[in-house]
């Protein structure tokens, strides 16, 4: 046995250990070997390490309370080996297994007890028939209970017909068999209820299991002492009567409201658990020459894996050869397959459709694109919304509230009843006050937001619109006013060649000029120069090397091209060098009015062309404006561009209103104007430029490009640069409100309203009481009801 | 009213009195110091069933501090912990020992609660 093993063995009682595999890279002997596993072992709280030289990786058990995974990774670092964590966030996985495992064992349980008991409830019932019918004989009182009314006026006659041979046994055989059988399903089916409103008692605190236990353990010890003494309530004008059909009712229709909505509760994270279930297990992995099939958790960077039609990407990374069409809609929402070639990424968990491609692994772990969204979903399906502070006061206090009133309930049935001579007070206040405690439901009010959020952030998901929490899914609700950064969010942020207008009478052939020109902007390393020389490209011209280049700031540019001296600029560039351009003037100023940047080229001194650049505005754009001025949303675009640039593409999209020229840390001023004139102002910008203006917004949207998704500043997170996602994050968010308040005014309602019906305050007036057993119906469909509202959510449409 | 009439009531006055001395003015369970862990990391485990306890934890404001939550039940009430000041909830799995790990920024309370807000705990840093 090894240090470690005695070590192991000695703690394994007090600890719960964690297993791990971790890829190590660059062990290349025994000593290696030796070294990083003594490194591991030295680490406190590790239990076992084993290092495996051939498998490349050290396999830990450690005690999580007292080490960390990254710690581990320190520790073989400081080695001097590589070592990193390819499994995304494992905890998150982990976790969502654990839930789901607990989850379904809870329903399963739930369902037994539910259905069994159900099955002994009926029986019961059927059989307290007799008993009633015996113990009215000895007491006549009045039946104040409709349930009860309509059980005597309805079911006794047809049972009586039906099974004549149980109203031939000793009553005392039935209630002593009752009270068996129902001690029996109490301390089964709802022990559960016991134990745990005695825990939280001995806590000074009290849950739905208190009221459970208190009504139906008060319930069951009057029964009881009418069945060992009856004679003490036939001694005091009171009917003996037992309520153990009401004890085994109420257990069974509780854990049948339990068991559905512990279904509705484990699907409100079903789109969390998809997200999950995306990550592959093994990936196919290039080593040497041949193609290995490996776990995922042992990817290295820089790996290449290569990828076939059908199969999932299993890590981030960038292409190597071959090109495909992936298939992303799991995590951008983008419903067309996304064409890739070599130099594009992927993301793990993706969907290869046509071609075979090779990559090479970049991110892996926590840091993948996955795991990101991950973690981000699970911290804002934990968050909580702000609408939720009342519904959290009042659970806080409720239940010993209730317990109260179910005490009021009872002295003013007993006082009342007595007082008015009527007969069986006890009884009545009796039923009453156990009613009081059945019906009461905290835990539709803890239910009514959370669920809401988790079903909402989930749809989102879907959608591609990752919502941080709560908190800015109710903002998001409130929105009046988006604000919309122009370049990269209206439009593609990538400038291309629009016009290409040669002068007239010059010459030289179109594409030559072309050629010469981009072969000047090939040195530049200006971003219109970029779309110039792609443009060039695109026609399958060769572009040559400038001889001479000079840049002149804020005007153009100039160099020698195979002999030819060209010049690229503005106006006032030109206008220096003494060259006319008045043949193209006209020209060049429609095209800014269209919102395009022209600029003049020159050969050798003559005036030879009119270029054009523009930033295109997305296809979606324009849909996109539309569709939220339908939301009743003002639109305000925010630009660094000029004002005829500006108006033009506003004009072209529809926005209202247009502020230009603004200077990047002008965003901010901007938004907090427009929130000083009252308006709930969402900013959408690229996350990286606009992050003080998406802080500064009530609602920050950072547009991703489908792999930054740990924007700091931002709220939401839109998967893929489509506008639309906007309009379709203020419409989930506004529903999503909708839902939490219809939730949380029912768990209020049903509370403010049932109780009363339960005390008792329709009976003077109607007559209406309600029994027991029909309380706890109500009580188990009450939450059942919030869970089933919240998940409405999911089925949704939204554009 | 009969005698019965007032006994009655004084009993049930009796009974709301207690309910809510014994649920809104007993004083709240045990307080703890988290101590040092064997990571140098003070560490404090708390059990829940039906409760928190210990329910009050006094920690150094600035300094991080690790929870280790024994969750011994299975009752769903208490499947979660929610730390709204730091945006953590963590699924407690029943039977096992859950870690987490936070940094009170500042002096002051910090509370936590299931995930229906039905139990309560906190964090006092000073």
């Amino acid at each position: 046995m090894t240090a470690t093993q005695e070590r192991a063995a000695g703690k394994r009682t007090q600890i719960t250990a964690e297993h791990i595999r971790i890829p190590v890279s660059g062990m290349t002997c025994a000593a290696c070997q030796a070294h990083v596993q003594k490194a591991l072992e030295k680490q406190p709280g590790v239990v076992d390490a084993s290092v495996n030289l051939m498998m490349q990786n050290a396999s830990v058990t450690f005690d999580p309370a007292v080490v960390t995974p990254d710690n581990l990774i320190q520790a073989i670092r400081s080695t001097g080996y590589g070592a990193e964590l390819a499994s995304p966030d494992q905890s998150a996985f982990d976790e969502q297994e654990a839930r789901d495992r607990a989850q379904t064992e809870e329903f399963n349980d739930l369902r037994l007890k539910a259905i069994v008991s159900g099955v002994v409830a009926v029986l019961a019932m059927i059989f307290s028939m007799p008993l009633m019918a015996s113990n009215a004989h000895a007491i006549t009182g009045p039946v104040t209970d409709p349930f009860m009314l309509w059980v005597m006026l309805h079911l006794t006659p047809a049972l009586e017909t039906i099974t004549p041979w149980a109203y031939r046994i000793d009553p005392r055989v039935l209630s002593y068999t009752l009270l068996l059988v129902t001690a029996a399903v109490m301390a089964w089916a709802g022990r559960h209820f016991y134990v745990r409103a005695w825990a939280s008692f001995r806590h000074h605190s009290a849950d739905m299991n208190t009221l459970i236990a208190v009504g139906t353990g008060a319930a069951f010890v009057y029964s009881v002492i009418a069945t060992v003494a009856p004679g003490f309530f036939i001694s005091h004008g009171v009917s003996p009567d037992v309520y153990y059909e009401a004890v085994v009712f109420i257990i069974a229709l509780i854990l049948m409201g339990n068991a559905f909505e512990a279904r509705a509760k484990s699907r409100t994270s079903a789109a969390l658990r998809s997200l999950v279930n995306l990550q592959p297990t093994s990936a196919r992995v290039v080593r040497e020459t041949e193609e290995v099939d490996v776990p995922v958790e042992s990817v290295q960077r820089g790996d290449v894996i290569v990828v076939r039609p059908g199969e999932r990407v299993p890590v981030d990374g960038e292409i190597v050869s071959g090109e495909s069409a992936v298939d992303e809609s799991m995590l951008t929402g983008e419903s067309l397959p996304v064409s890739k070639k070599a130099g594009d990424r992927v993301i793990g968990g993706t969907i290869n459709r046509t071609g075979t491609f090779r990559y090479s692994a970049t991110t892996l772990g926590s840091d993948s694109v996955l795991a990101q969204i991950v973690r981000l979903m699970r911290d804002a399906q934990g968050s909580r919304a702000p609408i939720q502070k009342l519904a959290d006061t009042v659970s806080g206090i409720f239940v010993p509230v209730v317990l109260s009133l179910a005490v009021i309930t009872f002295v003013v049935w007993f006082v009342s009843v007595d007082v008015a001579g009527g007969s069986a007070p006890m009884v009545r206040a009796f039923a009453a006050a156990v009613a009081v405690l059945i019906i009461a439901c905290p835990c539709a009010m803890g239910l009514a937001v959370p669920t809401a959020v988790m079903v909402a952030t989930g749809k989102g998901a879907e959608l591609g619109v990752l919502i941080k929490g709560g908190e800015a899914l109710q903002r998001a609700g409130d929105i009046t006013t988006i604000v919309l950064d122009k370049t990269g969010t209206v439009t593609a942020g990538k400038p291309t060649v629009t016009d290409f207008v040669p002068a007239p009478s010059v010459g030289r052939a179109a594409d030559d000029v072309l050629r010469i020109l981009a072969s000047l902007e090939s040195s530049s390393e200006h971003p219109l120069a970029d779309s110039i020389v792609r443009y060039a490209k695109d026609r399958g011209l060769a572009l040559s090397v400038a001889t001479s280049f000079k840049t002149i700031a804020g005007r153009g540019a100039m160099g020698v091209i195979d002999g030819v001296a060209v010049m690229a600029g503005n106006k006032a560039l030109l206008g220096e060098h003494a060259i006319d351009t008045t043949p193209l003037e006209s020209s060049a100023d429609e095209l800014a009015m269209r919102g395009r940047t022209p600029m003049y080229v020159a050969l050798d001194g003559v005036l030879s062309a009119l270029v054009a650049v523009a930033d295109p505005i997305k296809e979606t754009s324009r849909e996109a404006i539309a569709r939220m001025h339908s939301m009743g949303l003002e639109v305000v675009m925010l630009t660094g561009d000029n004002e005829h640039t500006a108006r033009a593409i506003a004009n072209e999209t529809g926005i209202d209103r247009v502020v230009a020229g603004v200077l990047p840390d002008g965003k901010v001023t901007e938004v907090k104007r427009l929130q000083g004139e009252n308006r709930i102002v969402a900013m959408v910008g690229d996350g990286i430029n606009d992050a003080p203006a998406l802080a500064q917004a009530d609602v920050g949207m950072a547009m991703g490009t489908g792999t930054d998704v740990a924007v700091e500043a931002a709220d939401v997170v839109l998967m893929r640069g489509d506008l639309r996602t906007v309009a379709q994050a203020v419409e989930l968010s506004r529903r999503t409100m909708n839902t939490m308040k219809q939730n949380l005014f029912w768990a209020f309602a049903y509370n403010v309203i049932g109780i009363p019906i339960a005390a008792g305050v329709l009976y003077p007036a109607f007559g209406i009481l309600l029994s027991p057993i029909l309380a706890s119906a109500a009580m188990a469909f009450s939450s059942v009801s919030v869970v089933s509202n919240s998940l409405r959510l999911r089925g949704v449409r939204i554009a | 009213m009969t005698s019965t009439d007032w006994l009655v009531i004084a009993a049930g006055a009796t009974a709301v009195a207690w309910v809510c001395r014994y649920f809104f003015l007993a004083p709240r369970a045990a307080v703890s110091v988290a101590t040092s862990g064997s990571s140098g990391i003070p560490e404090v485990t708390i059990t829940v069933k039906g409760g928190y306890d210990p329910a009050q934890i006094r920690v150094k404001a600035g300094l991080p501090v690790r929870l280790i939550f024994d969750r011994q039940e299975t009752s769903s009430c208490s499947e979660e912990v929610v730390f709204p000041d730091f945006g953590v909830k963590r699924f407690l799995p029943a039977f096992e020992k859950t870690t987490i790990e936070v940094t009170p920024p500042r002096v002051g309370k910090y509370g936590f609660t299931c995930g229906m807000s039905m139990l309560h705990g906190s964090l006092v840093a000073e």
